[in-house]
Parts: C-alpha cells; structure tokens; sequence
C-alpha cells in the first residue's frame, strides 16, 4: 500500500534535469542507460551494502539503486559502505537527518547446495517505521539480477503504490548488418540478454503472449513475411500463418487464445482472426486499402489498427464482435502503430509531423495527446505492463537505439549498446508470476 | 529455335504495341517451350536432345527487365512499364509451369508495418497488371519486403527512389 504520508511529505516537485551517466561495467555487450528528467515525485531512499558472504558476483544493493534511480522516482542518498544487515537495529531518525525518507538494508548468504538466499527490509524514515520486506531465493548468479529486480519491485509498489516492472523483460531485434538479425529478450533494464533466434533474414514486429511463454513474429527467413509462433524457453517455433502472400503484424487477445494478424492472401493487406495454433481463421477487417497493425484492448472487447481507408494513415478501432470501424485519431495526416495500455486508458502511436515521427499517447476518454518524443524516426512503442512508461525505437547517431519514457513524459530515459548495428522493434513483457 | 526467336519477337513487337497486347491469345505462339526439362536419358546413341536457350539468361530480352519504381507515396505501375509487363506476361503464359514472386519494397521512411502495407500494395498492383494481360493466378506470388531488405542503403532522395520498387522475381 501507498505511504500517504510519506508521499506528501516529499512531494517537492523538482523539475530541474537532472542527467545521470550509469557507467555499467560490460563484461560482454550491454545495453545502457542514460536517464533524463525526474518524476513529479522523487523519493530520496539509502540502500545499504548488504551484509552477508554472497555480494559478489551481483552487487544486488547497486542494482537496486540503478533500477530505482532509472525510473526517475527515487533519488538514491549515499549510504556509506558498511553493510548493514536486516537483523540489525535501524535508527530511522538519524536516516531521516541524512536525508533519506527511506533506507532499505539486507543480507545474502550462501547455502550449503550453492543457492543464495536474500533478505531485506524496508524502512520509512518518516514515519519511523518498517514497510516489510522479504526472503527471496536466487538459484543461479543469472537469477541473481531478477532477485535484486523483485527488491526493486517491492519497494517501488511500496512507496509509489504503483506496481513496478523492474522484473519484466523486454525483446527487441537487433540488426548486426543487411545479413544477421537477432531477436534478443533482456531484463526491463537492458542487462541479461540472451538471443532468442538469429537469423540471415530480417525479424519485426515481435509480441509477447500475455503469460510472457512466447513470443510471436514475423520472420523473413522464407524470402517471404511469415508468422511464427516460439517458445521461448524451448526455442520450439511454429510457423502459424504462411499464406500466399505478405503474413504480418501479430497480436495476441488478453485471454491468449487468439491472435490477430495481417494477411495479404485476397489483395491487399487485411486484418484476420486466428486460434493461436492456426485454427478458425476469418476475416476482420474489410476495406479497399491497407488494414494493419491490429491491437487488441485490454478487454478483449475491440481491436484498435491502422488503416488508409481515409486517405493517409489513421488509427480506427473496430469491436471483435463486428460493426463499423471508429477513427480515433484526427491531428496529423500519418498516424500508425496503435498500442493500448494495460489499464486501458491511454493510446500510444507514432505521428509524422513536420516530416519527424514521434510518439505521442493519446487519453481514450477526452481525446487529448501529449508528444512523449521530440526527435525524428521513433518507432515501436510498447507499454509497461503497469502502463506508466513506454519503450520506444529511435535514432541517435545514425544508429537504432532503444529509449524510454514515461507517459506522463516526466522521464526519459536512452538505452544505448556497446553491440554494434540497430537495435529496433522492442515490445515490453507482461508481469512475469 | 525458332520458337524462342518468336517470343522475342513478341515481346519486342508488344514493346512498341503496348496495351494491345491484351489481344494475343496464348496459342499464337505454338507449342510452350520447355527450357527447363532435362535432356531424358535415350538409349538410342544416335538421338539429339534439343536444349533451347532460355530468354530469361539473354541480357538483352525486354525480360532481363524486372523492377519497376513507383513515384513517392504512390503504387500505380507507370506507363513507362506497360511494356515490361508485357513482356513478362507473355513469357509467362508461354510457360504455364514458372512461377514468380513479385517482391514490393519502400523506402525507409515511417513504421515497418505500414511500409510493409505499402510495399504489399506495389506488388499486388505489378500482380494485377500482369494479371489483366492473362498471367494465371497460380504462376504469381505478390510478397511485401517493407522498408526491411533496402538495395540502396543512403539516407537521400536517391536511395530512395531506388527502395520504392518491386521486383519480379522468377522461381
């Protein structure tokens, strides 16, 4: 639960920029991340070294402190380099004179068959008084970062009273050159990748099945746009939609049973209903133009796509049960790439305006946008699952770089690779249970 | 021979003649050729097995033309091409077993999803012109590369230019 309290009595809007450059050490490629811009609301927290015989190889205490500082709602107080263990007494007063509304302290051992376990509690200087903790066990030094992220998670939800994400995954794609793509899944802060499929052949438009199981896309491999469907922790794909023609632009309903999908198979490019395992095809979508990138709501309820049935590009949204399609959006003459947030609430697109194409997001209920991006080729917006930030595809000098931003656009943040070529079309996973 | 001396002929012949060519029926150029069967084995040592050399090889043919560029933000295939696409269309129906795919591109500007749209919608309208002068359904693939597999790779007009293509491509 929100600290009420606690909350009010930091609520010190600061609105100058602040730019911390996180010099995260690459033992092989990384992502980065620069942040830019604070939260109306930043919480100034201590998180202590821990104490304990397990700190290497995964500082968690320093992970913590990225992920919190990264998200633009914490400020982190330097909280000096002892180790302060969660047995230990905690003065939450003299914390509080150090200028920290908050500490968290904890330990990590390691067991007797190589596990580590972890612990840790949370304190409200304010209140003078502890917000719980947890005893978490990490498997592997791998797990070791989820460990350190389901911290962060659990102090985030605590004082914003927001969900966090920093246990999630996002995949994106990375183009090494014109002849090697690869499809990667990282944690939500760019660390951890692995590669999911590599491949001679382009890859886009990846989306995660709403359990974060699997992963649907479109793959080049065939000389030809084919979807498939992949299990991730298997790496076992099935081709799920190769019909004559163009096959594109997968989503998933909230309930995982269906996927919309675009097919080129009578013409031009048409939106199409599918079971998940190929089954039940039919027709959705039914114009003379292009019908693409279909996005179901959270409520299973309607599909919001783009369609050029008006002319230029325009984002419509059409109920699954049928009827007519609705326009959505009307500033601009180029708007595509609809994207729903979890909570429902809010459009995210990419507009051309003036030539650039930014992204904006969009209140379903009044109509109003706001530009979250102010540079020239962004691309690919994706939610957090708990709707508060976008990851998004940009440029930035001459290369394909992921970024962040709030939708509140508070908070930006630039996640940059050491790995050469673009990275691009990165779609944010749900809460992992 | 002389039946591949023909359909050069034609398709020169359409070159010039350009949307009469609809009126040529299949059957005015003979029996199809069959460039690409394989000489059968013959026990009679003294069989000749006629190999006829295929158009498609000659760089001159009106069909070692096969892309066609499209204006920005359009998708109607040019008159200036009326005359490759006839070309195409007549080998084609002289060789009812070949099979193309027709391959759209653009350029890169804009998301790879409606560039894939856009880049669809060049291929089927190269699709429905080849269709319209009798190219059978079955002998044709319209496929969309998007903004995804550029041939020219600059950030310019003429790159550009060059990626808002498609390409006919024989299987």
């Amino acid at each position: 639960m929100p600290n009420q309290t606690t909350l009010r009595s930091i609520a010190t809007p600061f609105l100058a920029t602040l730019f911390l450059a996180l010099a995260i050490p690459a033992a092989n490629a990384q992502l980065h991340v620069d942040v830019q811009g604070v939260g109306g609301t930043q919480i100034p927290i201590a998180i202590a070294n821990f104490a304990g015989d397990a700190t290497p190889p995964q500082d968690l205490p320093q992970i913590v402190r990225d992920d919190l500082s990264h998200s633009g709602m914490f400020r982190t107080v330097d909280a000096g380099v002892a180790p302060i263990s969660d047995a230990d007494l905690i003065d939450t007063g003299a914390w509080k004179s150090r200028g920290a509304d908050a500490v968290v302290v904890g330990s990590a051992t390691r067991t007797a068959d190589g596990r580590t376990t972890v612990r840790f509690k949370l304190y409200d200087d304010v209140k003078g008084q502890s917000l719980g903790g947890l005893e978490l066990t990490a498997n592997s030094p791998r797990d070791l970062r989820l460990t350190a992220h389901r911290i962060s998670d659990f102090i985030y939800e605590k004082l914003t009273g927001e969900r966090g994400v920093f246990s999630t995954r996002i995949a994106y794609v990375v183009r090494e050159n014109q002849n090697r793509y690869l499809l990667q899944i990282a944690d939500a802060d760019g660390q951890n990748f692995q590669t999911a499929l590599a491949s001679k052949e382009p890859i886009i438009s990846p989306a995660w099945s709403p359990d974060g199981t699997k992963l649907a896309y479109v793959s080049f491999e065939l000389r030809k746009p084919v979807i498939y469907v992949h299990t991730v922790t298997t790496g076992q794909r099935v081709p799920v939609a190769n019909f004559k023609g163009s096959n594109s632009a997968p989503a998933w309903s909230p309930d995982g049973r269906t996927l919309a999908v675009v097919l080129s198979r009578d013409g031009n490019s048409q939106i199409y209903l599918m079971g998940v395992d190929g089954s039940g095809l039919r027709r959705f979508s039914q114009s003379a133009g292009i019908d693409t990138e279909p996005f179901f709501s959270p409520d299973g309820q309607s599909v919001y796509f783009t369609s050029d049935r008006g002319g230029g590009p325009q984002i419509y949204r059409m109920n699954v049960a049928g009827g007519d399609a609705t326009r959505v959006t009307f500033k601009g003459d180029y708007n595509i790439s609809p994207r729903i947030s979890p909570d429902g609430k809010t459009l995210a697109f990419v507009s051309r305006r003036g030539g650039k194409f930014q992204i904006f997001v969009q209140d379903l209920e009044s109509g109003q946008e706001l530009q979250l991006t102010d540079t020239v080729k962004d691309e690919s917006p994706s939610f957090a699952p708990n709707s508060k930030m976008l990851i998004y595809a940009t440029q930035l000098g001459g290369r394909g770089v992921l970024a962040a931003v709030t939708a509140d656009n508070r908070v930006h943040q630039r996640i940059t690779s050491d790995q050469s070529g673009d990275v691009r079309e990165p779609t944010w996973g749900p809460y992992i249970k | 021979m002389k039946n591949a001396f023909r359909i050069i002929f034609v398709g020169t012949a359409l070159l010039v003649l350009g949307a009469c060519s609809q009126g040529v029926k299949l059957n005015d150029n003979g029996p199809a050729v069959s460039d690409q069967s394989t000489p059968a084995a013959n026990t009679d040592s003294r069989a000749v097995a006629q190999v006829n050399v295929d158009e498609l090889n000659n760089p001159n043919s009106p069909l070692a033309k096969r892309s066609v560029y499209f204006d920005y933000d359009s998708f109607v295939v040019k008159d200036d091409y009326r005359g490759l696409i006839a070309a195409h269309a007549r080998y084609l129906q002289a060789h009812p077993t070949t099979h193309i795919i027709i391959q759209g591109n653009t350029d890169e500007r804009g998301g790879s999803e409606y560039n894939l749209a856009l880049g669809q919608k060049r291929a089927e309208a190269v699709r429905k012109a080849l269709s319209l002068v009798g190219v059978a359904d079955n002998q044709m693939e319209a496929v969309s590369f998007g903004k995804e597999k550029p041939k020219a790779l600059g950030h310019d007009e003429a790159s550009w230019a060059e990626n808002r293509r498609a390409d006919i491509v024989y299987q």
